[in-house]
């Protein structure tokens, strides 16, 4: 006895073991990563009321077949040239000065037989039934690219930074809600002048 | 100076070890906040495709996973090395989709039931003709927000 009248102490000695198995329980079970990956959204179900006539220069046709093989605008070409096509065809801004259409921030070729405007710009894009999985993410991925890259050369521009990085604050939640609310007007004015228009077509299943 | 010399013997006192616990505890409450359970035993094989252009998936509870890939190996006498789609622990049919989507929808908050995405897990070596029927259920019952989960890493990788 050290000390009279004192009550005798607990002893803690076990503690650490019973805290030790309950680490290692969570620490077996732990899976620390988040998911992440490519976010897009499908058509719905419902077909629009009024039938909208779109202009086949404003259509980029993309096919993948079985083999993963490549057909872009009745081109077959390699999928590592698909961001730099896909970019050319959406920054062509081919409407000519004056006109409605008129695009004033494209850097493009200014073609006429191609897209008039950004946002006229389709991105049609039809795979076979048999094609590979990893094939059609890297198309969906390179497609993406190629609106992220032109996003973000036109944030900064604007804004003097990427849109990607905007994009990913906006999305986080951990952001304040007074600088979302700023974010939120700048990442809608770009996705406007990019507007990703990305339709995917029922699969065939032709050879 | 009488203070200092009030030592019984020169033997080392022992390591106090009373905050041992507290150490051990943060360790606990730190991976106990960062632990995500696994819910679902993968019956399918899964290794996900690389991109590039990822968002992260935000607030686990507004997602529905749909695992699609070959059966792992013990399966595969039962299901054949055709791929299949995992639904919560079992397999299924593309047909069975919506109602998954629906039943999972109905277990979320109201206020969730709006914003829900799904989460396709998907074999990089599976066929685009199971997710095309997989896209199809899914417009059919409106969760038009997916996200084609991937790892980080160089999309070009998925061709080799």
């Amino acid at each position: 006895m050290s000390k009279r009248g004192a009550p005798p102490e607990v002893n803690a000695g076990s503690m650490a073991d019973i805290a030790f198995l309950l680490l290692i329980f969570f620490l077996v079970t732990t899976t620390i990563e988040t998911d992440a990956g490519l976010d897009r959204m499908l058509p719905p179900i419902e077909p629009p009321d009024t039938d909208v006539v779109i202009k086949q220069k404003n259509i980029f046709q993309v096919n993948i077949n079985r083999d993963g093989q490549l057909l872009a605008d009745e081109e077959l070409i390699d999928i590592k040239d698909l961001r730099a096509k896909a970019m050319a065809f959406l920054d062509n801004g081919g409407a000519p000065a004056g006109s409605p259409d008129y695009c004033n921030y494209c850097q493009g070729n200014r073609d006429p037989s191609s897209s008039d405007n950004p946002s006229k710009a389709i991105i049609s894009l039809k795979n076979d039934r048999e094609t590979k999985y990893g094939t059609y993410i890297t198309v969906q991925n390179e497609l993406v690219a190629a609106y992220n890259e032109l996003r973000n050369r036109e944030a900064q521009r604007l804004y003097k930074r990427n849109f990607t990085d905007m994009e990913a604050e906006y999305l986080n939640p951990e952001t304040s809600d007074e600088d979302k609310e700023r974010l939120k007007e700048r990442v809608k004015s770009i996705q406007d002048l990019f507007p990703m228009k990305l339709s995917e077509a029922e699969t065939s299943s032709s050879n | 100076m009488s203070k200092f010399n009030k030592k019984k013997d020169a033997a080392l006192p022992a390591v106090n070890t009373a905050s041992l616990p507290d150490i051990v505890f943060m360790l606990l409450f730190f991976f106990m906040t960062v632990t995500v359970m696994k819910d679902s035993t993968l019956k399918v094989e899964n290794t996900l495709p690389n991109a590039t252009e990822i968002k992260k998936l935000e607030k686990k509870d507004r997602v529905i996973y749909i695992y699609v890939g070959k059966p792992t190996r013990e399966y595969q006498k039962l299901y054949g090395t055709e791929s299949k789609i995992q639904l919560n622990d079992k397999f299924a049919d593309a047909s069975d989709v919506g109602d998954y989507i629906l039943m999972e929808r109905a277990k979320k908050p109201q206020e969730l039931q709006n914003v829900l995405t799904t989460s396709l897990k998907v074999d990089k070596d599976a066929n685009m003709g199971i997710i095309s029927d997989i896209k199809q259920e899914l417009r059919k019952v409106n969760a038009l927000k997916v996200n084609y989960t991937t790892y980080e890493g160089d999309a070009f990788r998925n061709l080799q």
